[in-house]
């Protein structure tokens, strides 16, 4: 395989890491929670192209749709689902001011719960979709040939980064976000929202999975009802080794895991390839030995978001 | 009667910190809660704000009970607070910080003069509009805590120790502001260790010791007893 290629598949993929890290971090900086939920949030979108069947073959629905209609509707279920499970599972409990064990246990529910849907409505058994065919084929530039869709995730991912700093600085209800992450009892003392800034943070990250749902099943066009456990692990692993609590290290953290892992899979000998992922969490272990506030957070005064 | 107490009881788990404590606060007016460490004025002021909850006993502003409401509720009905320690947000920029404390008032852009009023009250936060707060100098984040509470334009301003670290010429700086803030009409309450700069400052004045009020009154009667200081802090009579 070529060097070229090789780097755009590890940044692609480090790419869709990095947009499912940001969905965690934006949740967690607010809350304090992580959201184990968040890779089923994925999961949902990447289902609801589909019309819901138990048949084994699921014709396509939403994933028939015009693209930009298609992006729209996924967004906007996915973002709901998000708000719904901070509405229903999170708020009642923080109103409560339970301890944190307590709603990251709902998140385990709530991840669960999201996955029995899916399988009671759709079974086990993984379907296939294709969405953005045109997508599949490839760019070719002075000899070397990449897919498109690994080009599109890159560019989509630096669009959205892009969207989320400029939200983060520009706009008032970013600013106040990134207030309440630092000091959310002050926010709050100013006249910050509580319920509003969380329900911000819960929309984003809802709408940063619809877009991996949408680049992740252009790229594999498979559906699983367990899909999203994979991501979202790898945005939680991608969220520790950045910097708990750094949306800048989050994102960094989870392009690290994806370009090693692509990178791993690709130059370690065939025999040891099934071990890639036990190397790669090895790794993260030793990582967080030498680095246990994360690698891209200085002395742990780092920006939380 | 702006501030109302009544009775109240709050408790840190199963330990009472404040007990059957009733205050008021007229408008326009400067009082003190004074006292020792751990005497219960910041659980007290955390409660009023709406962070804490009394377990029994009523607060009430312009005669509606905050009791049950969040905190931002009650900042939305005009009260603010700078709590003890500040709580600046420090990777924010002085500008950001303003702007999170504008959002009541519909923003910065529509709190144009309130914001410009605030920044000659406080020319330093002009000058570092575009700094990150955490770099300020401490005296500098406590002015910066004031003007973001007046920001929201509150009908009473409760301060937590305003003078706490700081240097003597700020110290002098902040009360001066306050006792402009006064004049604007605002009712200040203040927290304080030191009762001399509380009967240089107050209106009235409470004492409180291990979660009660040990005395109360007009300033000027405690200018007659300095005794109290001597009596109430065990010896060890501050500044």
């Amino acid at each position: 395989m070529n060097t070229i290629q090789l780097l755009v598949d590890a940044v692609s993929l480090g790419s869709d890491f990095a947009l499912v890290a940001l969905g965690i971090g934006v949740v967690f900086g607010v809350m304090r929670m992580i959201n184990f939920a968040h890779g089923d949030l994925i999961t949902i979108g990447a289902y609801a192209l589909v019309v819901p069947t138990a048949a084994d073959l699921a014709p396509p629905f939403i994933g028939a749709w015009p693209g930009l209609l298609l992006v729209l509707a996924i967004t906007a279920i996915v973002t709901l689902v998000a708000l719904a499970t901070e509405r229903f599972a999170f708020r009642p409990l923080r109103r409560r001011e339970v301890n944190s064990a307590t709603l990251l246990i709902s998140s385990f529910a709530v991840s669960y719960l999201l996955q029995s849907i899916v399988l009671f409505v759709h079974t086990g058994r993984p379907k296939s979709v294709s969405i953005f065919a045109s997508l599949t084929q490839q760019l070719e530039v002075g000899g070397i040939r990449v897919a498109w869709v690994h080009v599109v995730t890159i560019l989509v991912t630096l669009v959205l980064l892009a969207a989320m700093v400029t939200f983060l600085r520009r706009v008032r209800a970013g600013v106040e976000m990134r207030a309440a992450a630092e000091d959310f009892m002050m926010a709050r003392l100013l006249g910050v929202r509580a319920d509003r800034v969380i329900a911000i943070a819960f929309g984003i990250s809802g709408a940063l999975a619809a877009a991996v749902s949408i680049l992740f099943v252009s790229k594999t066009g498979v559906l699983d009802f367990r899909m999203g456990v994979p991501l979202a692990i790898a945005g939680f692993v991608g969220t520790v080794i950045g910097g708990m609590g750094s949306l800048v290290g989050a994102v960094l953290g989870g392009f690290f895991l994806g370009v090693a892992s692509t990178l791993l899979q690709a130059l370690l000998p065939e025999d040891l390839r099934p071990a890639r992922d036990a190397l790669l969490y090895g790794l993260v272990i030793l990582v967080l030995w030498v680095r246990p506030q994360g690698l891209f957070v200085a002395g742990g005064a780092g920006e939380r978001i | 009667m702006l501030l109302e107490g009544d009775r109240l009881e709050i408790r840190y788990g199963s330990v009472p910190a404040v007990r059957d404590l009733s205050f008021v606060v007229e408008q326009g007016e400067i009082v003190c809660f004074v006292g020792p460490n751990g005497a219960g004025k910041s659980t007290t002021m955390m409660t009023i704000a709406g962070v804490l909850r009394p377990t029994s006993g009523d607060i009430r502003f312009e005669d509606r009970s905050l009791v049950g409401l969040t905190a931002e509720d009650i900042a939305a009905k005009g009260i603010s607070l700078v709590p003890e320690g500040r709580h600046i947000f420090g990777r924010l920029s002085v500008r950001e910080n303003l702007l999170v404390a504008s959002g009541l008032r519909g923003g910065l852009g529509r709190g144009a003069p309130a914001l410009d009023r605030i920044l000659t009250l406080f020319p330093v936060l002009r000058a570092r509009f575009e700094s990150a707060a955490g770099n300020l100098s401490g005296g500098e984040q406590q002015q910066l805590a004031i003007a973001r509470a007046l920001l929201t334009t509150p009908r009473l301003l409760i301060v937590d120790e305003p003078s706490l670290g700081l240097a003597p010429k700020f110290v002098e700086l902040v009360m001066e502001t306050l006792k402009s803030v006064r004049l604007a009409g605002t009712a200040l309450l203040l927290v304080e260790q030191s009762m001399r700069r509380a009967i240089a400052l107050a209106d009235r004045i409470y004492l409180m010791r291990s979660g009660r009020v040990v005395a109360e009154g007009p300033a000027k009667d405690f200018e007659a007893r300095t005794d109290l200081e001597h009596v109430y802090f065990g010896g060890t009579a501050r500044r």
